[in-house]
């Protein structure tokens, strides 16, 4: 496995992530499985994004290793970073399409920096790409034109440009409809599928996580609580995952100072009095 | 960050300038387009300026000067105040004002909305792409905006001067073509420049500081635009000083 960057693996051993001097996550070993879909799962705020930044390299780990396809991201030299990170491609939350520039151009630019394709051949690819996701119509528009899922999958089509060995979505279907939703889903599926790509997604979306998940880590209150493959999450007898996959409210709910949580109770034992 | 961002620009100077291997087409093309809008976006406010401070640098020059019977000096006063010291300030101001806020603007909303992070992963430099061509567009045409307003100054306050000061316009161009010399022109000019590159590092620079919020880019755009004027008549004072020393 060692050197391969085709599908590679993201091995995580007891990294711990944060700004400066504070640290947002620690204690995160897993092994992200080359070709496969891992997704990352937690509330939000616990660092989900963070992680994310660590693993493309555009924040300094805190403490730990991040090794991919064999390469441990600390110690190689620059150069070396520079080209692994050519071989990835990543949709953040917001799409982050460049809003100067259309559409188009927007997933022109790896192409254009990276290769020296002719500029009808660049259109043809971008053209391709932007099928793939849906909005070949759409070139000649500026990202504030577009709504923000088509914003995303444009993101995701910018974040393809180069046909990277490894993809990283930052929450791919938040605020999309679930018939969008389902469709970046089965975007996922068929990129692993026909590109065999490595593919780490960050969400808290449930539905998703049933539908693209290989193997799942979940975070929680700066700590890891679980990872390993999807079959394996439901098993699990930590509090915290079964309220999370049971959609439950927390005792001592943030959002409501606890009075959600009596609401809700109380609704139900009235429901249940008049039952 | 200051003196990362200069080292990264002093970094591109050295790329754009090595004649074997040029930059690549679209980082060219994005050069020109600045250079374009930094010139255009400023033209009409600037001549409009120029001409008014024509005008009033050629009143304020009449009323000392009719003391003395000295009038044919309104053209010295006019055209030496401003080819030294007011065509390269006020331009600048004006440069700072439109193409330096929306220098930081464009950065900081890039910052916060993560396209920054999203240049860096497609492995495309952000200061080559962002700042490179901002810098060469100000250090061009901060310059070239301020020969132009040294014109439209100069002739304002020459046609100013016949019409109503009965100043002939033969004396005044004359008197201007006999004293102002290439060394004032080119003192000015190298003012303009200096300003031009103080404008784009401080602009850019605070835009990249920017960090959540559309708060923060409105903070940070109103210390960009204070902080370029600072820095300006501080550069301002070194150059007229160094002037002063070399006459
Ligand atoms: N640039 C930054 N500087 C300092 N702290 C930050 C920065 N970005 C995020 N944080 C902090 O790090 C923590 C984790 O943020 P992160 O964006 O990783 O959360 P997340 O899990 O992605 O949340 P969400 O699901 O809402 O996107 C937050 O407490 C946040 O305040
Ligand atoms: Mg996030």
């Amino acid at each position: 496995m060692s050197g391969r960057l085709e599908s590679p693996d993201i091995a995580l051993s007891d990294v711990s992530v944060g700004y400066g001097e504070r640290t947002v996550l620690s204690g995160v070993t897993t092994v992200l499985p080359g070709g496969k879909v891992s997704v990352i799962l937690g509330g939000s705020g616990c660092g989900k994004s963070t992680l994310l930044r660590n693993i493309i390299g555009l924040v300094p780990i805190q403490g730990g290793r991040i090794v991919l396809g064999g390469h441990d991201m600390a110690e190689i030299a620059e150069a070396e970073r520079l080209d692994i990170r050519r071989r990835m491609g990543v949709l953040f939350q917001d799409g982050a399409l460049l809003g100067s520039l259309r559409l188009g151009e927007n997933i022109a630019l790896p192409l254009r920096e990276h290769t020296e394709l002719t500029d009808s051949l660049i259109e043809e690819i971008v053209r391709l790409k932007l099928k793939l996701v849906g909005l070949a119509d759409f070139m000649d528009y500026f990202p504030s034109e577009l709504s923000g899922g088509m914003r995303k999958r444009a993101g995701l089509a910018r974040a393809m440009a180069l046909d990277p060995a490894v993809l990283l979505c930052d929450e791919p279907t938040s605020g999309l409809d679930p018939i969008t939703a389902a469709d970046m889903d089965q975007l996922i599926l068929e990129l692993r599928a026909t590109f065999d790509m490595t593919i780490v997604v960050v969400t808290h979306d449930l539905e998703s996580l049933y539908a693209i998940a290989d193997h799942v880590v979940v975070l929680s209150a700066g700590r890891m609580l679980f990872q390993g493959p999807l079959a394996r999450l439901s098993a699990s007898d930590d509090p915290f995952i079964q309220q999370f996959l049971a959609r439950q409210p927390s005792r001592e709910s943030r959002i409501l100072g606890g009075s959600w949580s009596a609401m809700v109770d109380s609704r139900r034992e009235s429901a249940v009095g008049r039952g | 960050m200051l003196v990362g961002l200069a080292v990264d620009l002093m970094r591109c100077a050295g790329r754009a300038l090595r004649p074997w291997r040029p930059e690549k087409p679209y980082l060219r093309a994005r050069t020109i387009s600045h250079l374009a809008w930094v010139g255009a976006d400023s033209l009409a406010i600037v001549s409009v300026i120029a001409a008014c401070v024509g005008i009033i640098l050629s009143l304020q020059a009449a009323i000392q000067l009719e003391k003395v019977g000295a009038m044919s000096y309104v053209a010295n006063l006019v055209g030496f105040s401003l080819v030294t010291e007011l065509g390269p300030l006020l331009t600048c101001l004006i440069l700072s004002g439109r193409a330096g806020a929306a220098f930081t603007a464009e950065i900081a909303t890039m910052r916060i909305s993560e396209e920054i992070d999203a240049l860096a992963v497609m492995g495309i430099d952000p200061v080559r792409f962002l700042v490179w061509p901002k810098f060469v567009a100000m250090a061009v045409m901060a310059p070239l905006l301020t020969i132009w307003a040294d014109a439209v100054g100069i002739t304002a306050g020459g046609i100013f001067s016949s019409l109503v000061l009965g100043l002939s316009g033969k004396v005044y161009f004359n008197q201007i073509a006999y004293f102002l010399g290439f060394k004032d022109l080119l003192s000015g000019l190298v003012k303009s420049a200096g300003f031009g590159v103080a404008i784009t590092v401080i602009s850019c620079w605070q835009g990249f500081l920017a960090r959540e919020g559309a708060a923060d880019v409105g903070r940070r755009t109103t210390a960009a635009v204070v902080q370029s004027i600072f820095v300006m008549i501080l550069l301002d004072l070194f150059f007229t000083a160094l002037n002063y020393i070399f006459r």
